[in-house]
């Protein structure tokens, strides 16, 4: 352990010296984002429903995109989840799940939210984008773990229901810096849908837990 | 012009050959899409797009009645061989760095006297349209196929233009929170049945930008790299790239740096 935080310091010391001499020639960390920020507000342009306001970038998109490749700090990671934990929304009526059905289909639904999407028709999730789910879709992605079985293999209780349901509304409440859009709290999904993709999870069911 | 006897191969079929085997299982289908990958290098139509861009190149046009036989690609005036594997790169004569579509622009505007807008009309063509400039970069590329990639960051502009690049690239926005480092930081990962090139390694970037353009099967097109990174930022749920912008130069200028020492090998063709 001590050589373990010897090595770790002489390494931060490295780091910290290859910085200075950088700043001589090079500009800030600081200086660059803002010039490159600034570069895509003028270099972007509206398109039908996808407006510049999407380059506004919030606190979890800022932080996260300084942080990719690098270790994320503890605190900078429970600070992301405490302020999108409070952000979720829980559905008024207290039920978390909808139908299944419905949620294979929003699973497998690839449009919304593009310029190219009609604003009108609901937006999909494309779960299988990223995820394998129930077992007759072949055609998944490896982006994220499999969920086949989800509610099976973890068990049909409140607590699994509930972090399933805030998992799709918001994933960054429990994974600081995930890949995973945030659903429910982006305006992705409806309240409706997110149970129904719940429900696609978590209903015994569901082709998923078959 | 060796392709134009496989040109009339149907379509349908070839789709049926992809489809078929994803009954079985998804090892055998992952490997038929590869061997249909295998057999469409016999042949390509990008050819029609390079011909034509060669032939488009020499004509007298604008309101300068002049070609782009003078224009300077970064090996010198009238140089087209190799010139791609080069760009971006930084311009002394319009103080700032080029991509080869920010180029083009430049040669038509300073030679051939069209109007910056009219220039960068029409980028991507369509069934219905054909677009010059997809013609002149299928053309231009097509002269540094076997060429090693080799963007010099010697000047200040072209190290900016780089570290823009890479902030661009790692940039969460949008619905979905997605950056291009999403999809394309890791290795081995896919979206639904599609392979994801990590561009953030030497491998997986040399891969990606050595082989734009390309002819796309599905779409009956010849598409360029700035295509691609348009289309890119439709599905990350962006707003539009501006074609021949700040932005898709530093990005451009990220990527192909990252490729240096590889082989050009495109035009290429893609499902």
């Amino acid at each position: 352990m001590q050589r373990k935080h010897l090595t770790r310091a002489i390494a931060a010391a490295l780091v910290a010296s290859v910085i200075l001499i950088g700043c001589a020639t090079t500009p800030s960390e600081t200086e660059t984002v803002a010039k490159a920020t600034a570069m895509l507000k003028a270099s972007f342009k509206e398109q039908g429903q996808a407006k510049l306001d999407r380059l506004d970038q919030d606190d979890m998109q800022k932080t996260c995109s300084e942080y990719t490749g690098k270790a994320l700090p503890k605190d900078v990671a429970t600070r992301i989840e405490k302020e999108n934990l409070g952000a979720i929304k829980w559905p008024a009526d207290g039920k978390l799940l909808g139908d299944w059905k419905s949620g294979e289909k929003i699973a497998q639904e690839g449009r919304g939210m593009q310029y190219s999407d009609d604003p009108k028709q609901p937006a999909g999730a494309n779960c299988y984008a990223c995820h394998r789910l129930a077992p007759q879709e072949l055609s998944f992605g490896t982006m994220g773990p499999s969920l086949y079985q989800f509610g099976k293999v973890r068990g049909y209780t409140d607590e699994m229901r509930k972090y399933a349901y805030g998992k799709v509304y918001n994933a960054e409440a429990y994974n600081a810096c995930t890949n995973m859009p945030r659903f429910g709290h982006k305006g992705i999904l409806t309240e409706q849908q997110v149970k129904d993709v719940v429900a696609l999870l978590m209903d015994p069911d569901s082709a998923v837990n078959k | 012009m060796r392709f134009i006897r496989r040109r009339a191969l149907p379509g349908a079929a070839l789709v049926l050959a992809l489809a078929a085997p994803l009954v079985h299982g998804q090892g055998s289908a992952v490997e038929e899409i590869a061997k249909y990958r295998a057999a469409l290098q016999d042949g390509n139509p990008a050819e029609l797009w390079e011909a034509r861009g060669a032939d488009l190149w020499k004509q007298k046009r604008g309101p300068k009645n002049a070609s782009l036989d003078r224009c300077d690609l970064g090996l010198g005036a009238g140089v087209v061989k190799g010139a791609y594997a080069q760009l971006p790169k930084y311009f002394a004569d319009a103080d700032r760095v080029q991509d080869l579509e920010t180029r083009i622009v430049w040669c038509m505007v300073t030679l051939q006297g069209f109007t910056e807008a009219d220039a960068k009309k029409g980028p991507f063509g369509g069934p219905d349209r054909k677009s010059d400039m997809e013609a002149y970069v299928a053309y231009v590329t097509s002269e540094s196929r076997g060429v090693k990639m080799n963007v010099s960051l010697s000047h200040p502009k072209e190290q900016e233009a780089f570290r823009l690049g890479e902030k661009m690239f790692y940039f969460r926005g949008g619905t979905h929170d997605f950056a291009c480092a999403t999809c394309h930081g890791e290795d081995d990962k896919r979206i639904r049945l599609q392979d994801l090139p990590n561009l953030t390694q030497t491998e997986g970037a040399r891969k990606a930008y050595t082989t734009w353009p390309a002819y796309r099967v599905s779409q009956g097109e010849l598409r360029t790299f700035q295509w691609r990174l348009n289309d890119c930022f439709r599905q990350q749920r962006f707003p539009e790239l501006g074609f021949a912008s700040d932005a898709s130069v530093a990005l451009t200028m990220f990527l192909a740096r990252n490729a240096n020492g590889a082989a050009f090998d495109a035009p290429a063709i893609k499902r």
